[in-house]
């Protein structure tokens, strides 16, 4: 495809004995948002110091806006906006004296450079803080001020390494609306743990964990990859023992898992795991109708990306 | 070639918005002080000896406090990873460092020319040695400069960077003052490699291209080293 900006293939990277990042291989397309997933310390940041250069891959090979990471790094760099996790930046300058020397790095020159700071530092709501020095802004602040600056080139790729880390609700809604902002235009590679972030912001998601790539598709089909469907039920049993509640709705055809779980008193209410082609609501009430049970509550449970998350990166993490 | 100057310029700055640039200008200035005028009150002699003779051990503590924090604050602080993901070459960024703590250095010795010309208006002072003086101790405090910016690039902690530049300065001063100690075979080693040794002609007067040639190379070989040790981390 023409339109590929960001292709990597076989991607090792070794610290000493230690394996960070396990032959992955994934493209990104022009518009995409990616949303790059895993615990701490799965590989997702060494990924994106790869693909912004400041590491080289131990194996493998990674091609940004269509040139190697590693012998043409300079093109990639000036392609690329990248913001670090923790977004390090000078704490002895003021904003606007950060952003005239990202400028000035990225050889921007004339009066092109303050037009663009200018509009840059307004979208990212820089304004009022512009003569304060960086050290002295809140985290927040500063995170804007680290996206203003990876923004500053109009580079046509923006990495972010967990851009909403360390931000409260608001900020987190404000940086996100900027990022989806963005993200029609550019391309956007960005970092997280945090789940309903990829949900809010991204087109597609990668999954990696231990290292390796477990998962890559939009939210929707990871989500329909989840193989179980859970119930939730509610009933009042007039005094019969859980236990035998418990294995009656075991016994039905279709469920694959049943377990009591804490919920109002004199009532009982079970998780019940059924595979995802079929329906168990139907048996499930008659179930109820047949024991004489009073049915208060019967919810089926879309499979959550949290789901997901969890069955993918702790199975690895077992496995290893 | 311009991203070098934006990061000498950075540099330069953040000295002026960091109390260590007051400190070390005013302990030099102090020391300095004490070296140009001591000698005219006591013996009634208007001259550079002392300061000449005894600037190259102040400047093996006085230029590591200028250079420590070059590349070892961005280090520990992780600033350095969004400096070097800019579109910049390693040594760009060596070579930037080095030239904010040579202006630093120049500004520090240009300084002691207050002292210098208010003395030869005192007593007769040779203009020759003075200036061919002073272009050595730009010299050998460039030198001075890259072991620094060298020491820096190795560590993410600023003490050790500080500890490691004084320890080599040190030694290449002291290999000046034990080779008359030093067994045969060696002592042309140490003559050689002497900090001081190089220094001492420039500040008679003497412009020596072996002297030019020992401090640039000194200065080539430590940023070379310093280029290396940033690069280290793409190293597969």
């Amino acid at each position: 495809m023409a339109d590929v900006m960001i292709q990597v293939e076989n991607l090792t990277k070794n610290y000493g004995t230690n394996c960070a990042v396990d032959q992955v291989s994934f493209n990104v397309h022009k518009g995409e948002v990616l949303g790059f997933l895993g615990p701490n310390g799965a590989g997702k940041s060494t990924t994106m110091k790869i693909l912004t250069c400041f590491l080289a891959p131990t194996q493998g090979s990674a091609k940004v806006a269509g040139f190697d990471v590693f012998d043409q790094s300079l093109e990639v760099r000036r392609r690329v906006g990248y913001l670090p996790e923790d977004t390090p930046l000078y704490r002895d300058m003021t904003v606007l004296e950060h952003l005239d020397f990202a400028a000035s790095m990225h050889g921007m020159k004339g009066d092109r450079v303050q037009a663009r700071i200018k509009e840059i530092g307004g979208r990212c709501g820089l304004v009022e803080v512009a003569g304060k020095l960086v050290g002295e802004l809140s985290k927040g602040y500063r995170q804007r001020v680290g996206l203003a600056q990876a923004m500053l080139h109009d580079p046509d790729i923006l990495i972010l390494d967990e851009p909403t880390g360390g931000l409260d609700p608001n900020q987190i809604a404000e940086i996100r609306t900027l990022i989806k902002e963005v993200g029609k235009e550019k391309t956007v590679i960005l970092s997280t743990h945090i789940l309903p972030e990829v949900q809010a912001t991204c087109s597609r998601m990668l999954i990696i964990s231990g290292g390796k790539l477990v998962a890559d598709g939009t939210p929707d089909e990871l989500r329909a990859r989840e193989k179980a469907t859970r119930y939730r039920l509610v009933i009042e049993a007039n005094g019969a023992a859980p236990d035998a509640i418990k294995s009656k709705l075991a016994a039905l055809s279709g469920v694959v898992g049943c377990e009591k779980v804490d919920g109002e008193p004199k009532t009982h209410t079970f998780a019940i795991d059924g595979s995802a082609k079929s329906d168990l609501r139907k048996a499930l009430y008659q179930a109820a109708v047949d024991s004489k049970w009073i049915l208060l509550e019967l919810t089926r449970q879309a499979a959550s990306l949290e789901d997901v998350f969890r069955n993918l990166t702790t199975g690895e993490e077992s496995k290893s | 070639m311009s991203t070098t100057t934006t990061v000498a310029k950075r540099e330069i700055r953040a000295y002026f918005n960091s109390p260590v640039a007051y400190i070390v200008v005013t302990v030099f200035m102090l020391i300095a002080g004490y070296l140009f005028w001591s000698q005219l009150f006591l013996e009634k002699q208007a001259e550079l000896r002392y300061y000449f003779n005894l600037t190259p051990l102040v400047f093996t503590f006085i230029i590591p406090a200028i250079t420590m924090r070059l590349i070892a604050e961005e280090k520990g602080s992780g600033t350095l990873e969004m400096l070097i993901t800019m579109p910049v070459r390693d040594w760009e960024v060596v070579l930037g460092k080095f030239l904010a703590g040579l202006a630093m250095l120049a500004a520090i010795v240009g300084m002691t020319m207050f002292y210098a010309v208010t003395l030869s208006l005192l007593g007769p002072i040779d203009k020759g040695p003075m200036l061919t003086g002073y272009l050595g101790l730009l010299l050998m405090g460039g030198a001075y400069v890259a072991i620094g910016v060298m020491s820096s690039s190795l560590t993410r902690n600023q003490i050790v960077a500080f500890i490691l530049s004084f320890a080599i300065s040190f030694a290449l001063f002291i290999f000046g003052q034990i080779v008359q100690y030093a067994p045969d075979w060696l002592a042309p080693v140490l003559a050689f490699l002497s900090m001081g040794n190089h220094f001492e002609s420039l500040s008679r007067g003497v412009v020596d291209s072996r002297d030019v040639l020992f401090y640039v190379s000194l200065m080539v070989v430590a940023l070379v080293i310093a280029t290396a040790s940033l690069e280290s981390r793409k190293w597969k």
